[in-house]
């Protein structure tokens, strides 16, 4: 398969990490797509959540923003934000998050909040955690989907606006959080998943990608995995659901972030 | 008590200067058309507070009604920038306050509740705590481990848009449901807008879905379209073109301008704006209805 966008191999790949029965607390644009390709084809048992309280949604369009109308009507159920945030994903219900940032760094930190050196002057001010700083803390696993690039990828964030790794499983565990954090990177290179130090190292290429390409996109010497696997080929059937049923005008697979 | 009388007496009344402000919605119900009375009246320093300032605190800041904004999310949901509110912040013209969406609503939950603070759980990420000092740790009494608290929000003033009420400020909402009955319980005085005020047997017929009593509401304001350009479930939608199209209009002072002058200052009100809006538009915001199936609640 070739010519294939950006847009199409991390929602694709991201669609394959999502099990049966997952609980989802999904984001619009890309993540959306890659919840709804799983939910028909290998996980119909999975169920979307939202952080603005929709539980089991089952949009009939594709939503522009997480609080769209389509994600009520026909829904499991519908609650506040405060019970979303409590009885849901602090008390541990939401197998699966999904999150995205400006920056992301080699422990799996994620910067939405500003770049530059100062808070309170801020060079670029990006609209900040919404519901993020707590999705990377308490669901069971977390992905990231993002475009490779050298710019979203530095060694270190100008702010930690969500935990990463936090070196490895240890380290999470001592600073109380229950969710395991960042375990997938999906980019349109390969897929990033940390070590058992909690570094971020490259674990898959898409087909026909480099290990050169994806170091020299990286902000931070990459290492590579010594089993490196390459993601099976995009099928028909996938990019047929996508396109003509999920997004039929292209608004999110157009975009290659 | 009847409470109802018209947006512009009830922002007069209850809206003054240096007032804290909570407008609520996410994403759905977002009070507009009281923002917009709230500009007309020239209302200066206040303190807006929402989880996400949208584009009824944009264009609020762009109108020169705010001192600081208090947040969890500022951008334009789904489009991407929120352009006036991050410019005022980077060009250091606007005090923030941040926290994350459960810091927020934690914060409202709290300020309903009558509490002083609420805990939450520790998310591995300090920066923002550094950053905002009212965000801290105390140790939790039984395990002995630290917990992370936010202060209680109080509010001045709660305004909360819904489908329906009656004029005693029973009110029913449905669909996404946010924060309102959290803003609600926390302010000092509520102003609520109607899509449509309805008798007190209509609310009696399904208690259930009274998220706010009539007893803590201050004034009852009939505005229908009131959310526009956000929506109300089962009414009509979400202008997502108007969303797209801010994005374009809020890059450049003057268009900026323009569009106050047009569809602010130069309306009387919200009828006469959603006059303004069409046809064409009214008719890509209509939705076709779906009911739920009828409950018994029983005669007793």
């Amino acid at each position: 398969m070739t010519n294939l966008t950006s847009a199409e191999l991390m929602i694709v790949n991201a669609a394959r990490m999502l099990q049966d029965g997952d609980v989802v607390f999904v984001g619009v644009g890309q993540p959306n797509l890659a919840c709804n390709l799983a939910k028909r084809t290998h996980a119909p048992n999975l169920v979307m959540i939202y952080e603005a309280g929709v539980i089991g949604a089952e949009p009939a369009r594709l939503p522009l923003s997480i609080g769209d109308p389509t994600l009520v009507s026909g829904a499991l159920s519908v609650v506040s934000m405060y019970d979303i945030f409590t009885n849901y994903l602090q008390r541990g219900n939401v197998d699966v998050g999904f999150l995205g940032g400006a920056q992301i760094d080699k422990y799996g930190n994620i910067n939405a909040t500003f770049i530059g050196t100062d808070y309170a002057h801020p060079k670029v001010r990006l609209p900040g955690s919404g519901g993020a700083q707590e999705i990377a803390a308490w669901a069971n696993r977390c992905y990231i989907m993002t475009p490779h690039q050298k710019r979203r990828f530095p060694e270190k964030v100008d702010f930690v606006t969500s935990a990463g790794t936090l070196g490895g499983k240890d380290g999470r565990e001592k600073a109380g959080l229950r969710g395991k954090g960042p375990i997938g990177v999906i980019t349109d290179i390969g897929i990033l998943e940390p070590d058992p130090t909690g570094e971020l190292v490259l674990t898959a290429l898409h087909p026909g990608k480099s290990t050169e390409e994806a170091i020299n996109n990286t902000g931070w010497a990459l290492k590579v995995a010594a089993q490196l696997r390459t993601t099976a080929p995009i099928t028909e059937k996938e990019l047929g659901i996508l396109h003509n049923e999920l997004d039929p005008t292209g608004i999110y697979l157009k975009n290659n972030g | 008590m009847n409470k109802l009388i018209p947006l512009s007496e009830a922002v007069s009344q209850f809206v003054h200067d240096g007032d804290s402000i909570y407008a609520a919605g996410f994403t759905h119900l977002i009070p507009f058309a009281a923002g917009h009375e709230i500009i007309r009246q020239g209302r200066r320093n206040l303190t807006l507070a929402r989880a996400t300032p949208d584009l009824i605190y944009d264009q609020m800041v762009a109108a020169g009604c705010a001192r600081k904004v208090i947040f969890s999310y500022m951008g334009n949901p789904g489009v991407g920038s929120l352009r006036i509110v991050r410019t005022e912040m980077e060009a250091g013209r606007l005090e923030w306050e941040e926290y994350s969406h459960f810091g927020m609503i934690s914060r409202l939950q709290a300020g309903a509740a009558g509490l002083p603070f609420m805990p939450m759980n520790q998310t591995g990420a300090t920066d923002l705590e550094h950053a905002n000092p009212l965000i801290k740790r105390v140790t939790d009494p039984y395990s002995g481990r630290e917990v992370i608290v936010v202060p209680a929000l109080n509010p001045d003033v709660a305004i909360v848009h819904v489908q329906r009420a009656d004029k005693d400020g029973n009110a029913h909402l449905w669909g996404i449901v946010g924060e309102q009955k959290e803003v609600a319980f926390a302010s000092k005085h509520v102003l609520l807008t109607a899509e449509e005020i309805v008798d007190e047997k209509v609310i009696r017929s399904d208690p259930n879905r009274t998220l706010i009593p009539g007893f803590i509401v201050s004034a009852v304001c009939h505005v229908p379209g009131a959310a526009h350009p956000s929506y109300a479930q089962g009414y009509y939608d979400r202008d997502n073109e108007f969303y797209l199209n801010w994005d374009k209009i809020s890059e450049n002072p003057e268009t900026v301008k323009n569009y106050l002058d047009e569809w602010v200052f130069s309306v009387k009100d919200r009828d006469e704006y959603w006059q303004k809006l069409g046809s064409v538009t009214h008719n890509r915001l209509r939705v076709k209805a779906r009911y739920s199936e009828k409950i018994n609640y029983g005669s007793y």
